[in-house]
C-alpha cells in the first residue's frame, strides 16, 4: 500500500518536469555554433561528425513558443505551416542545406542563396532554437509529445485581428 | 496611577476601527474605483449600487431591531393568537416581495440606461488584447488618420467612446471601473462597450479574465480629456516619429534598427513596422512601461529593455544584453519618442 502510493507520488512529481522553462534565458547572439560543418570534404584525418544538440528538442512548451515565433516572424509567409509554398517545405525528408539541427539554425542565421533572408542580430538566439525545435517537430517521423499549443491551430491568434 | 485595565483594548479597537472605516472610505475614491465614477455609465451603475445598499441596510436594521424585541419583550396571551402570527408572516413576505420587485425595476432601468444606443457622434476605438497588453487603434476618418498606441486610451469628455473589443490570443477582460462594468475580449468575436466621460482625468483600468502567467501586469491607463485637448493629442499621434536630434539619439536608432526590437515593434517614419508588441512611434508620450507594469521613466526604460523578464516573468520580450553605450543610446532615442 505504501509502496504504491510512493510510487504514485513519484510519478506525478516526475509529471512536474516534463514541460521544463526558464524565464530567463541567454541575451541574444549574432554568433552562430562552432560546430557546424555545411560540406563532408575536409583535409587531413577524418574527424567525428560533431553534432550539436539543440537545447529545446522535444520540449513542448519551447515548441509551441516556436510555433508562435514561426508566425510572429513570418516564416509561415513562405514555408507556410511547414508544406512549403514560396519556399521549401520543412516537414518532408529532404534538405537542401541539411536537416540536423545546427544546420537549420545556421539557415536561419546566415539565409540562403534564392530567397531566405538572413536574420542574423533580429532574431535572440534562444528564440532560433525555439523555432529549430518547432522545424524538427514538424517531421512526421518525430512523436509529438504534446499538443504544441493549448489550443488547436486554427484558433491562434491572428483570427482575432481579422475580425475587425 | 489608576487605569482602567480595559482602557488599552478600548483605545487599541477604536484606532482599529478608526483605521478600516477610513480604509473603506477611501475605497469609494480611486482612478481605479466604481465608486468614484467618471462616467455617464458608471454613475448610473454606482447609483444602483447604493440605492442597493442603502436598501439592505436599512432591511437589516429594522430586522435586526425586530429580532431584538422578539428576543427581549414577555410572551402574552396575545402573542401567542396564531392569527396575529400569520398577519406578521404575510407582512414579512410582502415586503420581501416587494424590496425585491423595486430591486428588480430599478436594476432594468439602469441597464437600459446604460446600453442605451451610441447616437451618430461617437468615437470608434478598436481594442485588441494580448498576452499582456493593450493594442489600441482608433480608425481614422476619412483616411489614413488612424492612430495606433498601446495600453493608453485617450477619450474626450462628453463624446460617446464605443469600443470594439477582440483578442488575438486568450479571453482578456476590459475593465475600467470609473467608465463601465467589464466586457470580455473574445479571440474571433467583436464586443462593443459604450461609455461616456463626464469629467476630465486619468484613470486606470485592468484586464479582468485571467489569461496567463501576467494577467495581474496587464492595466491600461484612460486619459479624459477636454474636446480640443483630445484633439491636440490626435494631431500629435497622428505625426510619424521624431527624427532624432542629436549624435546619440541618431546612434539610438541605429541600434534600434539594426537589433531584435524591429522585429515586433513599429516604429512609424522608420523601416520598423513589427506588428506583434505595442507601437512605439509616440512612446515617451505615455504614462506607463509593460502595459501599466512602472511608470514611464528613463530608469524603468533602460531595465525593461535590458531584462525585461525580471519586472514581467514570462511576457513575450526577449532580454536584450547591448553595449552599456548602445542602450543609453536606445534609451536617448525612445525617449526622444514624444
Amino acid at each position: 500500500m505504501f509502496l504504491a502510493a510512493a510510487l504514485a507520488a513519484a510519478s506525478l512529481l516526475t509529471a512536474c518536469r516534463k514541460n521544463p522553462r526558464r524565464l530567463t534565458e541567454a541575451a541574444p547572439s549574432s554568433g552562430r555554433p562552432d560546430a557546424v560543418q555545411q560540406g563532408s570534404l575536409q583535409p587531413g584525418p577524418k574527424l567525428a561528425a560533431m553534432n550539436v544538440t539543440n537545447p529545446y528538442e522535444g520540449n513542448p512548451f519551447q515548441i509551441s513558443e516556436g510555433q508562435r515565433l514561426f508566425n510572429w516572424y513570418n516564416c509561415s509567409g513562405c514555408h507556410f505551416r511547414g508544406g512549403g509554398g514560396i519556399g521549401p517545405p520543412l516537414m518532408d525528408d529532404f534538405w537542401i542545406y541539411g536537416g540536423e539541427p545546427q544546420n537549420i539554425y545556421a539557415t536561419i542565421v546566415e539565409g540562403r542563396p534564392n530567397g531566405m533572408p538572413s536574420f542574423r542580430r533580429k532574431i535572440p538566439s534562444s528564440q532560433i532554437w525555439q523555432i529549430v525545435a518547432y522545424v524538427q517537430s514538424m517531421k512526421a517521423d518525430k512523436p509529438i509529445a504534446s499538443p504544441p499549443g493549448p489550443r488547436e491551430d486554427h484558433m491562434q491568434s491572428s483570427e482575432g485581428k481579422e475580425s475587425k | 496611577m489608576k487605569v482602567p485595565a480595559r482602557a488599552p483594548f478600548a483605545r487599541a479597537s477604536a484606532r482599529g476601527a478608526t483605521a478600516l472605516a477610513l480604509i473603506a472610505a477611501a475605497g469609494c475614491r480611486g482612478i481605479q474605483s466604481a465608486l468614484d465614477p467618471a462616467g455617464r455609465e458608471a454613475s448610473r451603475i454606482a447609483g444602483l449600487w447604493w440605492f442597493l445598499f442603502w436598501t439592505c441596510t436599512a432591511v437589516f436594521v429594522v430586522v435586526t431591531a425586530a429580532l431584538l424585541v422578539a428576543l427581549f419583550r414577555r410572551r402574552t396571551a396575545q402573542s401567542a393568537d396564531p392569527k396575529r402570527g400569520r398577519a406578521l408572516i404575510v407582512g414579512a413576505v410582502g415586503a420581501t416581495a416587494a424590496i425585491l420587485l423595486l430591486f428588480l425595476i430599478v436594476s432594468v432601468s439602469a441597464g437600459r440606461a446604460v446600453a442605451e444606443p451610441a447616437g451618430p457622434n461617437v468615437l470608434r476605438v478598436q481594442v485588441t488584447g494580448h498576452q499582456w497588453w493593450w493594442e489600441i487603434h482608433y480608425p481614422g476618418t476619412p483616411d489614413n488618420r488612424d492612430v495606433v498606441t498601446a495600453n493608453e486610451i485617450h477619450v474626450p469628455v462628453g463624446r460617446p467612446v464605443l469600443l470594439e473589443l477582440t483578442s488575438a490570443d486568450v479571453i482578456h477582460s476590459f475593465w475600467a471601473p470609473n467608465f463601465h462594468g467589464k466586457k470580455d475580449l473574445i479571440p474571433g468575436l467583436k464586443n462593443t462597450h459604450l461609455f461616456r466621460a463626464e469629467r476630465p482625468g486619468v484613470f486606470r483600468g485592468q484586464c479582468a479574465e485571467f489569461c496567463g502567467l501576467e494577467h495581474a501586469k496587464m492595466a491600461f491607463t484612460i486619459v479624459a480629456d477636454p474636446p480640443e485637448k483630445f484633439d491636440r493629442w490626435y494631431e500629435s499621434q497622428l505625426l510619424p516619429a521624431a527624427e532624432p536630434a542629436t549624435p546619440s539619439e541618431t546612434h539610438g536608432r541605429d541600434v534600434f534598427l539594426s537589433s531584435p526590437c524591429m522585429f515586433c515593434h513599429s516604429i512609424k517614419g522608420t523601416p520598423a513596422f513589427g506588428m506583434e508588441a505595442p507601437d512605439l512611434t509616440h512612446v515617451a508620450s505615455r504614462h506607463t512601461l509593460a502595459a501599466g507594469t512602472v511608470p514611464n521613466n528613463r530608469g524603468n526604460l533602460a531595465g525593461w529593455i535590458a531584462d525585461p523578464q525580471s519586472m514581467k516573468p514570462g511576457n513575450h520580450m526577449p532580454p536584450m544584453a547591448m553595449p552599456g553605450d548602445d542602450l543609453l543610446a536606445l534609451t536617448d532615442y525612445l525617449e526622444s519618442l514624444k
